[in-house]
Order: C-alpha cells, then sequence, then structure tokens
C-alpha cells in the first residue's frame, strides 16, 4: 500500500512535469530554441497567485486566471523583445545564451520585489483528501487536480493543434518554417502564440507545484524547469503525447527513489535513466528520427 | 588494363522504395567514367553506397579486388576512394590551404604530443604538408587563394576546392558529384581540361556523375546510365548516347 | 603567401600570451603599490579559474563544436581529485609547489578519465540532445560526491555512499570526503600567479593543438562532419580526443579552486549547471572559437558584478538586462545588417567612392 502511495505521488509530480514539458516541447518544435527561461516563468505565475491571493484577496480561481493571463503576456513579450531579433542567427547558441539572460533577469527581478525570503503559497485547492482501502492510501486534493488537470490540458492541446487552423499553423511551421510562410502561414503570429500557450502552461504549473510545494524563493522555477525540460527530451523532444508520458515517468522515477534509494541521490538517478534512454534511443521515447541528407 | 572498381548486384531499399536496384558497373585503372540520368535516378545514391555512407541490402563493391562493402566511410576512404559533394562539403571556417591539409591528413603524420610541444617533426611534417598542399592548390590555380576562408572563394572555385581536397587522399578512385553544377560555360570547360590533367598527371581513375552533355560526351569514355535505380545502358559513350532507350529515358515516350 | 598566413597566425597568437602577460604584470604592480583593494584581490584567482574553465569550454564548443552543459562537473571531479590528493600527502610532501604541481597533474588526470569515459556514449549525440545529457552527467558527478564519504585509517582508505559512521575507521582515521560536506583543511596552494601560469600553460597546449595536425581535423568535423570522414579522419576519435583535453583543463581549473577555499564542497553554485553555463557565457559573448575573446569576457563578466557592487540590488539585474542586449547586438542578423550599413569603415569607404565619382 505504501509503494501505492508513492506510486500516485509520482504520478503527481510527473503531472507538473508534464504540464511543463508540454511548454517546453511546443517551443522547443516551433521556435527550435531551448528556453532555459521557461522554468522561471512558473516561478511568475506562483508569485503571482501568491500576490493576488494575499494582497487583494481575490478568489482562488480568479487569481489563477489573472496569473494564467499575466504569464501569457510575459512569455509574448520575452519572446518579441529577446528571442524573435535573433530568428536566423549565425549560432543556435546565440538565443540559448540570451534565454539565460532572460532567466536570470526575472529570477533577479523577482528577488529584487519579493526579496530572498521563502514565501509560504497557500494552497489554490480547496478539496478533502479521499481515502481508498481503508485509510490505507491517501489522495489529497492537489494530487486528483494536478493529475485531472494534466490529463485536461494534454487532450486540449492536442485537439487544438489536430482540429485547428491554428495548430495546423504550428505543425506547419515547427515541420519548415521557411515552406510554412511560403503557403502563407502567419510564421511570427504563430511562434508568439506558442509562447503564449507555453507560458500560460506555466502559470497553470506554477499553481499545482506551490500548491504542493509550498515554499516559494526567486529560484523555485529553475530546477523543475529542468527536470520538466529532461522530461521532454526524454519523451523525444517536439512530441506531444512524448512530454506527457516523459513527465510522468520522471515524476514516477524521482518519487519511487527518493523513498526506496536514497533522497540525495534520486536528481542523480533521474538523470541517469535520461542518459540510458538517449544512448538507447538518441532521439528520445516518441521522438522522430533525423538523418541528415548527403 | 587492371580493374579499379567492381561491382555486383548493388540494391538499397529506403521506406519499400528501391532507390539502387541491382547495380553493376566496371571500371579499368585511369579510365574516366560517367555515371549520367534523370533526376532522382539514384546516381548520388550509388556515391554514397560506394563510400559507406549507406551500407547497401544486397551486392558487392571491389576496390582493386579488395571487398570493400559494408566498410565504414573512413575505412572505404583509407582503402582508396575519395569523393566531392553534390551540394559543397567544405570546412567553410578553415583556409584554402587547411581544407587541403586535413586531406593530408593520414598520409602525413606526428603525434598530437609533437603537435602541442611543437618538436621536430612537427615542423618538418608541416613544412611537406605545406608544400604538397600548394602544390595541388597550384594545379587548380588556387595557390593565390590558399590563405582565404574557403567559405569566401566563389562558387566555381569552392567546387575545385573540393577536388583538391578529394585529391589530397591520394585516392585510386576519384568520384565527383556534378563537377560542374552552377558554372557557366568558360569555366566548365577549364573544368573539363582539370579533369583530363588530374587522370594523366595523376594517373587516377574518375567516375564523375554530371548533367551537363557537353561535359559528359568531351571527357568520358565509357558511360553507365542510371533509371528508376537500375541500368538502362552501359557501354562507349558514343554508343550509348545513340542508345534509343537512353534518348527515350532523357526526351520522352513520344 | 602561406608564410604570411602562418605569420598572422602566429602573431594572433603572441598578441593573446602579451594581453595575459601585460594584464599579470600590471595587477602585481598595482598589488606590490597597494593600489588594489582587497576585494579586488579576492576575485584574482577565480578570474583565473575562469578564464581557464571558457578556454577549455572553447575548445569544446568553439573548435570541436560541441555544446557542453557539464563541464561544471569537471571541474568538480578535478576539485575533488585534487583536493583529496593533497589533504592526503599535506603531512608528507611539506614543500607546498611540489604537492601543488602534483595535485594539478592528478586532477588533470581524473577529470580527463571522467571526460573519456562520458565522452565515449554521449559523442555520438548531436546538438541539443548532448547539450542535455552533458548537463545531466554534471548534476550526477555533483550529486554523487554529495553523498561519497571517503576516510583513512591505518588500513588504508575506506569508502561509502551511506554515512560517515558506515566508513567504520579504526581509531586515528581521519575522515577526508565527508559527504554534502566535501573536504575542509584543504591546504591553500593557490595563488594568482599559480593561476597565471596555469593560464600560459592552458594557451600554450590549447593554441598549439588548434594549429597543428590534430586541430585541423577537430575543426573540420566542427564545419562539416560528413566530409571530414569522407577524406578519413576518424571523427569519434578527434571528438573524444578535443573533448578529453577539455575536461582535464576544466578539472585543472577545479584544482586552482579547491586550492583558494579552506572548505571545498560540491554545490549548485559552484558545480551545478548554472556553474556550466556561466562558462558557456563567457564562451559565447567572447566570440565562439575566439580564445582571445574568452579570456577578456571571462575576466570582465566575473568583475563586472563587483565592479557594478555601488548599484547594490540592481546589479544582477543590469548584469542580465546588459547581457540581453549585448546578445542582440552582436548576433540578430537585422541588426548586424544595420551595423554593416553604417559602420565608420563604411561610412568612410562610401564618402572616398563619392569623391572619385
Amino acid at each position: 500500500m505504501r509503494f501505492l502511495n508513492y506510486l500516485i505521488n509520482g504520478i503527481s509530480l510527473g503531472s507538473v512535469y508534464a504540464i511543463i514539458a508540454l511548454g517546453y516541447t511546443m517551443v522547443y518544435g516551433i521556435a527550435k530554441m531551448l528556453n532555459f527561461a521557461h522554468g522561471d516563468i512558473i516561478m511568475v505565475g506562483s508569485y503571482a497567485i501568491f500576490c493576488l491571493m494575499s494582497l487583494t484577496g481575490l478568489s482562488p480561481v480568479v487569481s489563477v486566471v489573472l496569473a494564467v493571463l499575466i504569464c501569457t503576456a510575459l512569455g509574448i513579450t520575452v519572446e518579441a523583445i529577446a528571442y524573435r531579433p535573433l530568428r536566423g542567427a549565425a549560432s543556435p547558441l546565440a538565443v540559448l545564451i540570451t534565454a539565460i539572460g532572460v532567466s536570470y533577469f526575472l529570477q533577479n527581478m523577482a528577488l529584487l520585489i519579493f526579496g530572498a525570503n521563502t514565501k509560504q503559497f497557500t494552497s489554490v485547492i480547496n478539496m478533502e483528501p479521499l481515502s481508498l482501502f481503508g485509510g490505507s492510501v491517501t489522495i489529497t486534493g492537489e494530487t486528483i487536480v494536478t493529475i485531472i488537470s494534466c490529463i485536461l490540458i494534454m487532450v486540449l492541446l492536442l485537439t487544438f493543434i489536430n482540429k485547428t487552423k491554428a495548430g495546423q499553423a504550428m505543425l506547419a511551421v515547427s515541420e519548415d518554417q521557411g515552406a510554412a510562410k511560403l503557403m502563407g502561414v502567419n510564421v511570427n503570429g504563430t511562434i508568439s502564440l506558442t509562447f503564449a500557450i507555453g507560458s500560460g502552461l506555466a502559470a497553470i504549473a506554477g499553481m499545482l507545484l506551490s500548491s504542493s510545494y509550498p515554499s516559494l524563493t526567486p529560484y523555485t522555477g529553475s530546477m523543475p524547469g529542468i527536470k520538466a525540460f529532461v522530461a521532454a527530451v526524454f519523451g523525444g523532444i517536439g512530441s506531444i503525447p512524448g512530454a506527457f508520458i516523459g513527465g510522468i515517468i520522471l515524476g514516477i522515477i524521482e518519487i519511487l527513489s527518493k523513498a526506496y534509494i536514497s533522497s540525495q541521490l534520486s536528481d542523480a538517478i533521474v538523470f541517469m535513466v535520461l542518459i540510458i534512454v538517449l544512448l538507447v534511443r538518441p532521439t528520445g521515447l516518441l521522438g522522430k528520427k533525423i538523418q541528415e541528407k548527403v | 588494363m587492371s580493374t579499379v572498381l567492381e561491382v555486383n548486384d548493388l540494391s538499397i531499399s529506403f521506406g519499400g522504395l528501391r532507390a539502387v536496384d541491382g547495380f553493376n558497373i566496371k571500371i579499368s585503372d585511369g579510365q574516366l567514367y560517367g555515371l549520367i540520368g534523370p533526376n532522382g535516378a539514384g546516381k548520388t545514391t550509388v556515391f554514397n553506397l560506394l563510400t559507406g555512407v549507406y551500407k547497401p541490402d544486397e551486392g558487392k563493391i571491389f576496390l582493386e579486388g579488395e571487398n570493400i562493402t559494408g566498410k565504414s566511410t573512413i575505412e572505404i576512404n583509407k582503402a582508396g576512394i575519395a569523393r566531392t559533394f553534390q551540394n559543397i562539403r567544405l570546412f567553410k571556417n578553415l583556409s584554402v590551404l587547411d581544407n587541403v591539409k586535413v586531406g593530408l591528413h593520414n598520409r602525413f603524420t606526428y603525434s598530437a604530443v609533437s603537435g602541442i610541444l611543437r618538436l621536430p617533426s612537427y615542423r618538418k611534417t608541416e613544412k611537406a604538408m605545406d608544400e604538397e598542399a600548394l602544390s595541388l592548390l597550384s594545379v587548380f590555380d588556387l595557390d593565390k587563394e590558399s590563405s582565404l576562408l574557403a567559405s569566401n572563394l566563389p562558387y566555381g572555385k569552392q567546387r575545385k576546392l573540393e577536388i583538391a581536397r578529394a585529391l589530397a587522399t591520394d585516392p585510386k578512385l576519384l568520384l565527383l558529384d556534378e563537377p560542374a553544377a552552377g558554372m557557366n560555360p568558360n569555366e566548365t570547360k577549364e573544368l573539363m581540361d582539370t579533369i583530363t590533367l588530374i587522370r594523366d598527371k595523376f594517373k587516377k581513375t574518375i567516375l564523375l556523375i554530371e548533367h551537363d552533355m557537353k561535359l559528359v560526351s568531351g571527357i568520358c569514355e565509357e558511360l553507365t546510365v542510371l533509371n528508376f535505380g537500375s541500368v538502362l545502358s552501359q557501354g562507349k559513350t558514343s554508343d550509348v548516347l545513340n542508345d534509343p532507350e537512353v534518348i527515350k529515358a532523357y526526351l520522352g515516350d513520344d | 603567401m602561406n608564410r604570411f598566413k602562418n605569420n598572422k597566425k602566429f602573431r594572433d597568437n603572441i598578441i593573446t600570451y602579451l594581453l595575459v602577460i601585460v594584464i599579470f604584470a600590471v595587477v602585481e604592480s598595482l598589488k606590490a603599490t597597494g593600489h588594489i583593494s582587497s576585494l579586488m584581490k579576492g576575485l584574482l584567482v577565480p578570474v583565473c579559474i575562469y578564464i581557464i574553465c571558457a578556454i577549455a569550454l572553447n575548445l569544446c564548443v568553439g573548435i570541436l563544436g560541441e555544446l557542453s552543459l557539464g563541464h561544471a562537473g569537471f571541474m568538480c571531479v578535478g576539485a575533488f581529485s585534487g583536493a583529496f590528493f593533497s589533504k592526503c600527502t599535506a603531512e608528507v610532501i611539506t614543500v607546498a609547489p611540489v604537492r601543488f604541481i602534483l595535485a594539478i597533474i592528478i586532477g588533470a588526470l581524473v577529470a580527463s578519465l571522467f571526460g573519456f569515459l562520458i565522452g565515449i556514449p554521449v559523442l555520438r549525440l548531436k546538438g541539443d540532445y548532448l547539450a542535455i545529457v552533458t548537463l545531466a552527467f554534471g548534476e550526477i558527478i555533483k550529486n554523487v560526491i554529495n553523498v561519497l564519504y571517503v576516510g583513512k585509517d591505518s588500513e588504508g582508505f575506506h569508502f561509502s555512499l551511506k554515512d560517515m559512521v558506515s566508513l567504520h575507521l579504526k581509531e586515528g582515521g581521519q575522515v577526508i570526503i565527508n559527504g554534502a560536506q566535501g573536504i575542509t583543511g584543504t591546504p591553500n596552494d593557490s595563488s594568482f600567479e599559480a593561476g597565471f601560469v596555469l593560464i600560459i600553460l592552458t594557451l600554450f597546449i590549447v593554441l598549439n593543438l588548434i594549429d597543428s595536425r590534430d586541430g585541423r581535423a577537430i575543426m573540420s568535423i566542427r564545419d562539416n562532419t560528413i566530409a571530414s570522414e569522407s577524406v578519413g579522419i576518424n571523427v569519434t576519435r578527434y571528438k573524444l580526443m578535443a573533448f578529453t583535453i577539455s575536461a582535464g583543463i576544466a578539472g585543472v581549473a577545479g584544482v586552482l579552486y579547491a586550492h583558494n577555499l579552506n572548505s571545498l564542497m560540491a554545490q549548485p553554485k559552484n558545480f551545478g549547471y548554472n556553474m556550466s553555463i556561466t562558462i558557456l557565457l563567457f564562451v559565447v559573448l567572447g566570440g565562439i572559437g575566439n580564445i582571445r575573446g574568452s579570456i577578456i569576457s571571462a575576466a570582465v563578466l566575473t568583475l563586472l558584478p563587483e565592479l557594478l557592487r555601488g548599484l547594490a540590488d540592481y546589479r544582477m539585474l543590469i548584469y542580465a538586462i546588459v547581457l540581453i542586449i549585448l546578445m542582440i547586438f552582436n548576433w540578430s542578423p537585422a541588426i548586424l545588417e544595420l551595423r554593416k550599413k553604417y559602420s565608420v569603415r563604411n561610412f568612410i569607404k562610401n564618402k572616398k567612392t563619392k569623391e572619385v565619382e
């Protein structure tokens, strides 16, 4: 039964990773860049909810919606100011370093506004825990909401991409930016939209993450950001189902190794699994194989 | 005359499509041989098979009697096949001279330690490499541009530099993939002279893919025509070019 | 023609050496005349450490063309193996310089070994995949060192991945690596002078390597792997060679780091991926593949936050903004176009042609 508890916790953490990884993977698939600042958007989302709730006393739902809007706007702005000018730069490292600059910027901005002290985040989710098997397995409200949100988001995203015109445009841009442009797709608009969605998801991830792990600092987002990136690579970067599966598996591995092996080594184990997967399948679990034409 | 390259029943499929199907060829020492065919006939795929970029599904490749089927690109180059590429692949950020010196890599050696410590073997070998590279470059009239970055060369000269780099490995067989692509008639004429010179002066056997019929009929002694991955016609250049099947493949049915 | 080209390369390298020597001389004379603040004094060794690291990473990113985000891991390996050696031999080898030189050699060798072993599997991966795997290895190294306990007693060395007690040390035994507490009491053998000598040595190795047969092979892989193979370059071998040397040099920086502190711990801020990223930042801002640029940017960017200290809390924010602006200014295709159009050189040239007309 303890194992079941751990497993559920793992799926819950994995769902958060999956939501972040979905944002990562979409941005990577379309803009072909590692957005190192993605994790910090999560942090911004968490701080936004924290402020809205504790300072203005808004209801949790309204706060979350506002936080999503704030992060969406932030994502679009960052893309337009910092990343768009570097599209087509001679080295892909240029935009990577700029993303690191944005990450530093967001962290230090938060540090200036909120200070280095840990803020206690009050859970947004107000739900009774679910007791199963006569109380031997408890599932917290946070866990239930997290898992359901994750599945919902994935289904919505897949529908959006496969059924709407904007979604098809995203697929086209991710396949071949030049050709998409020639076919009349608004490339800049599509990339903006992708950042908007990814950042909005980051805000939701921030809400879920901070509800389960309530200590909030300016660096809260950076490790989950990296882990989610690992999850995206693990599942096959650019693939939406891949990001979902990658996130869930990563969460389970992390919680189980914390429980049964060593809490200090859990990160090492997560990274080791990533390395093994990539060595066996160099483009991740569901990634496409790309061969250079000679 | 001895046989340099012999290929038997070479085949490869990509996702169900037989890109090359039962390809045969026999090239003698010192020959200038042409591989022609419509776009998408599988000519470059043949080159990729010969140089180990792809591994064939079936068939055997012999270089001077030695079976090189399934070997890696590196081993095949060491065995004696060098090539150029349809879409030029130079070392863009290296100088023209260094491009050729990379080609000389396996013929002039010294250890990494003597390179770092600048031991006498470094100085001696580097000097010899410079001389060899410059003399190769002068064949292609590139010696004056030796210190330029490869990417700063005009297009036609980039193609020549690729040939010089391939020659630097001292191959038995040189594969040229559309050497005249993108050249004007004057440059093509000049290139034809250079290719003949390579064969005569360096005693190389050459297999080339080309679309420019003037070039092909002007310098190739024998031809193989490839169509939909298989050999359509093979033999003396004049015979092949008059083959009704070949004319049909190039000009259509009516 | 050829002589001229060689001279140019040679001249370029001489300028790089001279730059380092002149700066060293200036700093030394400032130190001697007491014109340098104690804060700056404290930064001298770190500047050397970052310069060495930046050169190492530039060998990997700029010369070999493979993105590594794990160099902090190699630094960490070098730091711990070097410090481990110094601590073990502190009583046996009493001549500090000899001990330090040996520690450097050991740190370099162990880090190279790690680079080699990690390089064999991961160098098959490309681009961002390689980046994330190297990042992963860096994090693993840091995590494992944090649970590593090593002790020494009359029976020899004892290892454990659990805690100090499971070392089962005999009476009089000594814990050398104490898990997350790391190594304490490493002799302070590092100095600005040692850092300077190591920078020169690193430069000597890297610059000579680049301008040699092996260096050309490495750069050819960066420029076009398929073409390198076609002329018989053993791509795997040269990728490994560059990666191993790069890791070894990062290890040297680690040894210098370890001997600059009383207690050495593997933390996110010194050996985490953020450190790898910081080093990458030096390399990219200094110019990918430009060794001299790496030296300058590592030195300037390490000193910059301190120079901005007057701005108090805003300094890191300003640092971030400067970084973003610099990147866009240096790399944005649109801005590069503008810079070309309105550059002073062009302005003069245009004026001249107009005068001719």
